[in-house]
C-alpha cells in the first residue's frame, strides 16, 4: 500500500548474520535500469475539474472572502497555478465559527446519534465514489506520487470516516463509567503533507462525537479540502456542521484566538504547536497537538537485512519524507553497518523521482518552494557539520521542486541534522553496539512520535519497544496507518491521540 | 500536665528518599490562629525544584519498569502505614487549627483513596488498552504508559487528602512526582513524606517541597525536564502562567477547579489517564 512494502519479493532468502546461510544471490545488486527503461505511465487529469477560484465554505455554501483577498495554489511539479484560493481574515473566521455554533445548537447536538452517524457514513461513501478525482487533485496540488494518493491517502481518508461513523451511537461503550458529552465548536488546522487524510483524521472523530467544525487546510494544499466541502454539501450534511476556511498562518491564528472555539486540534510543526499552546493559555479551550518528529529506525544485527532496507526506504522516502513520523534517523548495529549501507545506497538508486502523476514514480515533488529551500538549507548544513553526503544519481525533471534521496553518514548525535526535523527525503545514519546504546540514542531528541525496530527476536522487540519514548512503534515494518490505530506523540511531538478509540477522548467531556 | 518539655519537630522536605532542608536555608514561620508559631517550614526555591527534579527523573525509569502488581502493593503499603499513624496526622492537623472530626474524616478518606488507586495499577492497561483490528496484515495494540515526571501543585485546603488524591493517580500510572505542598497547611505533607519513606516507595518517586507556591511554580512549570503539570492552585494568573510555561516543551497539564476532595467522584481512572501516553505497536503477521 505504500511506496515499498516490507514484504517485497526480492528478499525472501534474506540473511544477515554470518550464522545464517547466505543466499547465492546475496551480493547481487538491484539493477533495473540496465535491463529495461520505464515508459511513462501518467494518470490522466482530463476529467478532473479544478475551478478557477474557490471561496470559503461557510454554512453550507461557498462564499467570497469579506476582504476579497486571494492567493494562488501552485502545482509544485510544474510550478503552474492551479487555482485561486480565498484568504480568510478574522471576519471570515468569525462567520464560520458563528455558523458552526448555530449548527451545533440548532441541529447537530439535537440530532439522534444514530442519524448523526449516517451522515458520516454517507461522507465516507462519497469519498470512495470520488476517489479518482480526489487522488489526482491531491497529487497535482501537493506533489505526492499518484500511486500513494490513490492507494494510501484517499482510501484511508474514506476509512477514517467509515470507522468513526460507527462510533457515533456507541460512545457509551467507549468511556466506561462516564458519559461522553460533545464540546461544541472545534477549530482544526491541518498540514500540507497529507491534506485530505489529515482532514479526515480531524473531522471524522469531531463529527462522530457530536461537535461541529471550522477547518483550515494548509495554504499550499487547499483544493481537496474544498472538494471535501462539496461532498459535505452534496451529502446533505446540515449547513454549518462543517465549515472550511482557507488561508495561511494568520487565518490559523484567528481560529485559535476566537472566543467561540471550544477546542483546537492542530497538526503541524512543533514550533507552531508551542505558539498555539501559549496562545490559549489561561482559557478553557481544549487542545490536541500532533507535531513534529525525528523518528529513530533501529536495525539490529539479527534483522533480515533486505527486509530492513525496504523498511528504511519506506520510512524516510514515503511521501518525499514529508511525514512527521518518518524514520529519519537510521541507527544500525555496528556489525552490519557496512553491508546495510551498501544495500541501502543501491536500493536508493532504483527510486524514481519524477512526475507525481506518473504511476511509476516513487518520489514526487517537494510540496512547495519554501519547503524545497528549507530542505536544501539542511543539506548544506549537513555538509557544513562535516557529515558525509550520498545522493542518488538519477535524473530529475527540469521544472518543479524535486529533491534527490539523500543519505548522511558520519554524523554525531548533537548535529542539527540529527536533532531537527528536516521533513524531506534526507536520512542520517548512525551506528550503535548495544541495545541500551540504541535506546539512548533513539530517545535523545525532544521529539517522541515514532520509532522502528528491525530484529528477528520477539523478546527484543518488546524490550526495545517498551523503552522507546514514542507514541508509535513499528516493529519490522514502518509508516503504517489505520483508522483503528491511535497515533500521536510523546514529549514535544504533541498531546493527545488521533485514531482508534483513544482518538475519541479529545473531542468529549466526560461527566 | 507533666513537667516534661515537648520535643518539637523540625519539618524538612522529602526529596530523593531523604529529608533535606531547603538549599538556601530559608524558612517561613507557620502560626496558628492564636498567633503562636507552631513550626518553621522550609521555604524552597528554584534550586530545590531543580534538585528534586533530578531525583524524580532518576527514579522514573525504575518506577515505570516495576510490575504493575508491585506498584499496587507499594501504594497499598502507603495506606497501611498511614492507617497506623492516623493519630499523628490528626493531632498535627489540630495543631494547624483543623477540627478533629474533619481531620479524622480526611485522613480516613486519604487512606481509602490510596487503596482505590492501589487496585488500579494492574487494571488500567486492561481497561484502557486496546487491540486494534487494522485492515492490513499486522498485529496492532495500544497500551497506556506513564508520561514521565509530573509536577503536582497541591491545593491549599485539604492538606493531606488533596495531596494524596493528586499524587496517587500520578504514581499509580508509573510516573514520578514532584509535589509542591499546601503552603497554608504544610505539616501534613512533610509527615506524609515520612509515611512514604516507610512504605517501600523507591526514593525519588515522590518528592515533596514546601514553601511559597508562587515562588516555586514558575520554576516547576518552566523546567524543560518536567513532562506534565497537575495543578490545583486556583489563582487565575498563576494558571495562565502555568499554561504558558507548559507550552515551552509541550507539557501535559491538568487544572483542578474547586474540587470537592471528599467526593467519591475524585476517585477515577480518568485521573490516571490524564498522565498516560498511549503507545501503539505494530508488527506484521506472516510466516
Amino acid at each position: 500500500m505504500s511506496t515499498s512494502d516490507q514484504n517485497s519479493s526480492v528478499e525472501t532468502n534474506a540473511t544477515s548474520s554470518s550464522s545464517k546461510p547466505e543466499s547465492p544471490n546475496a551480493d547481487l545488486k538491484l539493477d533495473f535500469a540496465s535491463f529495461w527503461d520505464y515508459s511513462s505511465a501518467p494518470e490522466s487529469s482530463d476529467n478532473v475539474e479544478i475551478k478557477p477560484s474557490y471561496g470559503h465554505f461557510i454554512n453550507g455554501e461557498f462564499i467570497n472572502p469579506v476582504k476579497g483577498r486571494t492567493f494562488s495554489s501552485i502545482n509544485p511539479a510544474t510550478e503552474k497555478v492551479l487555482t485561486e484560493i480565498s484568504e480568510a481574515t478574522t471576519e471570515d473566521v468569525d462567520k464560520a465559527v458563528k455558523a458552526a455554533r448555530t449548527a451545533y445548537n440548532k441541529r447537530w447536538s439535537t440530532l439522534p446519534a444514530k442519524e448523526r452517524g449516517k451522515y458520516i457514513f454517507r461522507i465516507a461513501r462519497m469519498i470512495q465514489e470520488r476517489s479518482r478525482d480526489l487522488a489526482i487533485t491531491e497529487s497535482m496540488d501537493g506533489g505526492k506520487p499518484i500511486r500513494e494518493s490513490r492507494d494510501v491517502d484517499v482510501p484511508l481518508a474514506a476509512a477514517y470516516f467509515f470507522y468513526y461513523a460507527g462510533w457515533a451511537d456507541k460512545l457509551d461503550y467507549a468511556f466506561p463509567g462516564r458519559k461522553a458529552e460533545s464540546l461544541g465548536v472545534c477549530g482544526q488546522i491541518i498540514p500540507w503533507n497529507f491534506p485530505l487524510l489529515m482532514l479526515a483524521w480531524k473531522i471524522a472523530p469531531a463529527l462522530a462525537t457530536g461537535n461541529t467544525v471550522v477547518l483550515k487546510p494548509a495554504e499550499t494544499t487547499s483544493i481537496t479540502a474544498l472538494k471535501f466541502a462539496e461532498i459535505c454539501r452534496d451529502s446533505g450534511l446540515p449547513d454549518g456542521v462543517v465549515n472550511i476556511v482557507t488561508g495561511a498562518g494568520q487565518t490559523g491564528s484567528a481560529i485559535v484566538n476566537h472566543n467561540g472555539i471550544d477546542k483546537i486540534a492542530f497538526t503541524g510543526s512543533t514550533s507552531v504547536g508551542k505558539i498555539i499552546q501559549k496562545s490559549i493559555a489561561g482559557t478553557d479551550k481544549k487542545y490536541t497537538l500532533e507535531l513534529g518528529g525525528k523518528g529513530a529506525n533501529i536495525v539490529f544485527e539479527d534483522a533480515s537485512i533486505d527486509q530492513a532496507v525496504e523498511g528504511i526506504i519506506n520510512a524516510i522516502f514515503f511521501n518525499q519524507g514529508h511525514v512527521c513520523c518518518a524514520g529519519s534517523r537510521l541507527l544500525v548495529q555496528e556489525g552490519i553497518a557496512g553491508k546495510l549501507t551498501k544495500k541501502l545506497k543501491e536500493r536508493m538508486e532504483t527510486l524514481i523521482v519524477g512526475d507525481p502523476l506518473d504511476k511509476n514514480t516513487d518520489i514526487g515533488a517537494i510540496n512547495s518552494k519554501a519547503q524545497f529551500e528549507r530542505i536544501s538549507e539542511y543539506i548544506e548544513l549537513g555538509k557544513a557539520e562535516g557529515a558525509e553526503i550520498y545522493q542518488t544519481k538519477n535524473g530529475l525533471p527540469e521544472n518543479g521542486y524535486f529533491c534527490r534521496p539523500t543519505l548522511f553518514s558520519g554524523v554525531s548525535q548533537s548535529n542539527r541534522i540529527v536533532q531537527e526535523e528536516i521533513f524531506g527525503p534526507v536520512l542520517t545514519i548512525q551506528t550503535f553496539r548495544t541495545p541500551s546504546e540504541a535506546v539512548e540514542k533513539a530517545n535523545n531528541t525532544p521529539y517522541g512520535l515514532s520509532s522502528g525496530i528491525w530484529t528477528d527476536r520477539g523478546s527484543k522487540i518488546f524490550n526495545i519497544g517498551s523503552n522507546m519514548d514514542s507514541g508509535v512503534v513499528w516493529a519490522n515494518t514502518f509508516n503504517k496507518f489505520d483508522p483503528t490505530s491511535p497515533f500521536g506523540g510523546y514529549k514535544e511531538s504533541g498531546v493527545g491521540r488521533e485514531g482508534g478509540l483513544h482518538g475519541l477522548y479529545p473531542y468529549v467531556n466526560l461527566v | 500536665m507533666s513537667n516534661r518539655i515537648d520535643i518539637l519537630k523540625t519539618y524538612k522536605t522529602y526529596v530523593g528518599g531523604a529529608f533535606p532542608r531547603s538549599e538556601s536555608g530559608h524558612t517561613y514561620a507557620l502560626s496558628n490562629k492564636s498567633g503562636k508559631t507552631i513550626a518553621n517550614v522550609c521555604r524552597c526555591t528554584r534550586k530545590d525544584v531543580r534538585d528534586a527534579m533530578v531525583k524524580a527523573r532518576a527514579a522514573q525509569n525504575g518506577w515505570k519498569n516495576r510490575s504493575a502488581y508491585n506498584r499496587g502493593q507499594i501504594l497499598y503499603r502507603i495506606a497501611e502505614m498511614l492507617e497506623g499513624r492516623k493519630d499523628q496526622f490528626e493531632s498535627e492537623m489540630e495543631l494547624m487549627d483543623i477540627k478533629k472530626k474533619i481531620a479524622r474524616k480526611n485522613i480516613e478518606l486519604s487512606i481509602d483513596r490510596l487503596i482505590y488507586y492501589a487496585g488500579w495499577t494492574d487494571k488500567i492497561s486492561q481497561v484502557y488498552g486496546t487491540v486494534n483490528p487494522v485492515a492490513s496484515s499486522h498485529f496492532n495494540f495500544s497500551i497506556p504508559e506513564p508520561t514521565g515526571v509530573v509536577g503536582v501543585i497541591a491545593p491549599q485546603e485539604f492538606p493531606l487528602l488533596g495531596l494524596v488524591s493528586m499524587m496517587a493517580p500520578v504514581i499509580a500510572g508509573g510516573n514520578t512526582a514532584l509535589i509542591l505542598a499546601s503552603e497554608k497547611y504544610p505539616l501534613s505533607a512533610v509527615s506524609f513524606g515520612e509515611v512514604l519513606h516507610a512504605s517501600d516507595v523507591p526514593g525519588g518517586v515522590v518528592n515533596i517541597l514546601t514553601g511559597y507556591q508562587n515562588e516555586m511554580i514558575p520554576h516547576l512549570s518552566s523546567h524543560l525536564d518536567v513532562n506534565g503539570v497537575y495543578n490545583a492552585n486556583s489563582d487565575k494568573d498563576i494558571r495562565k502562567l502555568i499554561d504558558e510555561n507548559c507550552a515551552l516543551n509541550i507539557k501535559r497539564r491538568q487544572h483542578i477547579t474547586d474540587a470537592e476532595w471528599t467526593d467519591s467522584n475524585q476517585e477515577s481512572p480518568y485521573h490516571i489517564m490524564d498522565f498516560q501516553e498511549i503507545k501503539t505497536t505494530w508488527h506484521p503477521i506472516g510466516v
